[in-house]
């Protein structure tokens, strides 16, 4: 039997929570929890942790799209039960590992995995560039200002090589999201490509009234941008808002709660670049990512402008950063003036904070270093 | 043969990295309805906006969550998409499976579902993209009672908890962090299913102070391993590191040259506390002055490991920016014991402490660390009963405005204007 449409609460099971992990784990490290001595990346995406018992857990890290096919996952749990007893485990980053118990069991899943067309691309440890994080993009939202795994899939083409090496300064952490709403958290990471509108909102006058708490879209304005108002639909007057759009800062606040507020647009949507941005407290605290490019085009289906300008600053990182150093790491040393300068990346009025605790951003001493935007003073 | 003519997103199929459009193709040869994906996809690469509308609730009956309303506003077009609802599936910790597991929800959401997933949803749950209205509740039925497993969290819930990998694969884990992770989300089911809050509410369980599953970017409630007493030093695998017999960094940068390890300049150099110093050959860390940021410990896994009296520091109020702007999570507290010994107890009575008073003041869609700002740290030490101290702040405030409470002030406030006047003419 299944579910009785007659009867939808009789036998209803809820609350169950997740299945426990216990059962998940692959026996190799069911056995060795809590006793891993140390680990070591051996190649570009193969790594061996080794337990005081004397065991040993080879892990094989292939790239996996965020958004995948339940045929995808057959094949994936196809290779986990050719080589490794029927386990597997997803990163946060949407990559996959296969774990194996000895090591001549590496090089045949290996095998394995790279006769399957790049489908399963190695990689994605260490000093290189690992997979993106991402959000739903067009193949999902309804609030984005770009896609996501079109984006992704062009940056990752174009940046393949540091995904399969270890040649970076340290590890370089990519994740785009597709609106403010940041439902992929890109605000630590050490690129972020993000989604931006820059039209306000329409209102929707004649839709307003039956499907939004007009006080509910009033006051999910963070800058006070919109007010009560009234509009004449079909001769009748109705109850609507106006938006102040010089106070528009496009957060798309108003839509979430509104769905009579659209602000999506083909040429007013497209991608801010934001960098340096850190989750670990290794060697400098957390960071937020900076705001360096406030706009690039939507550009389907390749997004050349975006490719090129995450490609440019992870290879000018990449040739100047120090060991260790991370992209927020680097260029705090070299000061963001040198950052802009190196990258050649021209600064602009959008990457100096106006919004809350601005004041914090604004450069109150007189050290500074002389770049080529400071020539206009100094030739 | 392909409903749709697909010229655009076919060029994404070209190129080294896995292409999720010829995933994609090869899923609607067995689900049709793939192709309408496809195709409204590419209609929205044509027209450069999205082609769903906003929201629209759905959900089965007695929960609050788990399942995201989406429609087409091109359904005519795509009849395949016109409902396209999201389905979260809560994932195990740290996101191992079975294959029997993973198989078993492949074949669920072939019989109820579109055939695309995400592996996973940034928040961690297993997301099933795209049913329509009424597979919901069957669906429900068979994830329940077939595999024994259930919906994640959404809207205004405790979100699906997550952790890092911790002691499963992991040298530097500080507690076990699946279980605390497992634990809590079993505990706190009625909030996870039922909202009943003003905003998300997000845990997050990382091992160790490298943060790998972001706690201290993206969660109210961010638990994070940490130790209170020495790192354990292995002198003689110091010296194979200074001999260049080990990798520094676990092998994490052996595709470049850069040149023989130094550890004096790749290891005590880079120390943000100059806590660390070489001294008869050996290693010595002055751990008093250490700040625990796993720098030298990532560098020499083999040598150093972190101490043994090990426990986490949480940080609460992490969020993105919508809308105040973006905030990492604050310490609240330094060092807590985190056991399954004893339940989780220190951890259950400091987010029932955080909950008992957001869910009494919390503005509507205002998350925990914006209700942090608005009452002001001071204010929200007080009600988490915890004492004030430096390790609370980067440094101390520099206006002097203190809100002075009355009672902290010898003779209280009330004073008599006339008395005032008597010695004071004006």
């Amino acid at each position: 039997m299944g579910y009785d449409p007659k009867n939808p609460m009789e036998g209803r099971i809820t609350d169950l929570g997740p299945q426990y992990y216990g059962k998940h784990l692959p026996p190799i490290i069911a056995n060795n929890k809590g006793k891993w001595l140390y680990h070591e990346i051996l190649q570009p995406g193969v790594l061996v942790h080794v337990s005081e018992t004397g065991d040993e857990c080879y892990t094989v890290r292939a790239a996996t799209c965020r958004l995948i096919s339940i045929e995808l996952i057959r094949e994936i749990c196809d290779i986990a039960d050719k080589h490794c007893g029927g386990f597997l485990r997803f990163t946060t980053r949407n990559n996959v590992e296969f774990m194996v118990d000895s090591k001549d069991k590496v090089q045949p899943l290996i095998d394995d995995l790279k006769s399957r067309g790049n489908k399963f691309p190695i990689g994605g440890t260490g000093a290189g560039v690992t997979n993106i994080v991402h959000t739903q993009g067009w193949v999902h939202c309804h609030t984005p200002a770009t896609d996501a795994s079109g984006p992704v899939k062009c940056v990752m083409d174009e940046l393949f090589e540091h995904f399969t090496s270890m040649k970076m300064p340290a590890q370089v952490r990519i994740a785009l999201a597709c609106c403010l709403n940041m439902c992929g958290a890109v605000h630590a990471s050490d690129i972020a490509i993000l989604g931006v509108h820059r039209k306000p909102p329409m209102v929707d006058d004649e839709r307003i009234g039956p499907v939004c708490e007009i006080p509910l879209a009033i006051a999910a304005c963070p800058t006070g941008a919109i007010k009560p108002s009234k509009a004449v639909v079909d001769g009748k007057e109705v109850k609507t808002v106006v938006v102040n759009n010089p106070r528009c800062m496009f957060c798309g606040n108003c839509y979430t709660m509104c769905p009579a507020m659209p602000l999506s647009d083909p040429e007013g949507d497209g991608i801010a670049i934001l960098v340096g941005g850190k989750v670990s407290n290794s060697k400098s605290a957390p960071k937020f990512s900076k705001l360096v490019i406030p706009f690039l085009p939507n550009t389907p289906p390749r997004w050349p402008e975006t490719v090129a300008a995450v490609k440019n600053i992870v290879e000018t990182y990449a040739k100047d950063a120090k060991k260790y150093e991370r992209i927020g790491e680097w260029a705090e040393r070299i000061g963001w003036e040198k950052f802009f300068e190196k990258c050649d990346i021209p600064f602009t009025d959008k990457s100096i904070d106006d919004y809350r605790l601005a004041y914090d951003t604004w450069r109150t001493t007189t050290q500074f270093k002389y770049t080529k935007a400071t020539a206009q003073y100094t030739e | 043969m392909p409903k749709h003519a697909t010229p655009l997103l076919d060029q994404l199929e070209s190129g080294p990295w896995p292409s999720f459009v010829s995933d994609m193709k090869r899923q609607a040869e067995k689900k049709p309805e793939v192709w309408d994906i496809l195709g409204q996809l590419e209609l929205s690469y044509h027209d450069r906006i999205t082609h769903w509308k906003h929201g629209g609730i759905v959900g089965v009956f007695g929960y609050g969550g788990g399942i995201v309303g989406r429609y087409s506003d091109v359904p005519k077009q795509f009849p395949g998409v016109e409902h396209f609802h999201t389905i979260r599936v809560n994932q195990p910790s740290s996101k191992y499976y079975s294959t029997e597991n993973l198989r078993a929800i492949c074949n669920l959401w072939e019989k109820w579902g579109s055939g695309m997933t995400n592996m996973h949803g940034s928040t961690g749950d297993i997301i099933l993209l795209g049913t329509k209205t009424e597979n919901l509740e069957p669906f429900f039925w068979d994830l329940t009672h077939e595999l024994g497993q259930d919906l994640g969290g959404s809207g205004s819930n405790l979100r699906s908890p997550a952790c890092c990998l911790g002691q499963s694969r992991c040298e530097w884990a500080c507690y076990d962090t699946q279980e605390a992770c497992h634990q809590l989300t079993v505990k706190y089911q009625d909030e996870l299913h039922r909202p009943a809050f003003p905003y998300k509410f997000k845990f997050k369980f990382s091992g160790c102070p490298n943060d790998c599953v972001a706690a201290i970017a993206r969660s109210d409630f961010a638990v994070i391993g940490t130790w209170k007493d020495d790192i354990r030093i292995d002198q003689a695998a110091v010296k194979e590191y200074i001999a260049g017999n080990y990798p520094s960094n676990g092998g994490a940068h052996s595709g470049r040259d850069w040149g023989k390890f130094d550890i004096k300049k790749e290891v005590i150099d880079l120390c943000p506390t100059q806590c660390m110093w070489m001294e008869g050959g050996e290693l010595k860390i002055d751990n008093s002055e250490c700040t625990r940021c796993m720098h030298c410990i990532n560098v020499m896994p083999r040598a150093l490991r972190p101490g043994k009296e090990m426990g986490a520091t949480v940080c609460m109020g992490a969020k993105a920016p919508i809308l105040e702007g973006a905030q990492f999570a604050t310490l609240i507290i330094p060092f807590v014991k985190v056991t399954k010994e004893n339940e989780f107890q220190d951890l259950v009575d400091l987010i029932e402490k955080a909950w008992d008073w957001w869910m009494e003041v919390g503005k509507n869609r205002e998350r925990i660390g914006e209700a942090m700002q608005r009452v002001g740290l001071p204010a929200f030490l007080e009600i988490m009963d915890v004492k004030p101290m430096p390790q609370h702040v980067r440094e101390p405030r520099s206006n002097p405005y203190v809100f002075w409470k009355e009672e902290e002030v010898e003779g209280g406030w009330e004073r008599d204007i006339k008395e005032f006047r008597r010695r004071h003419a004006m």
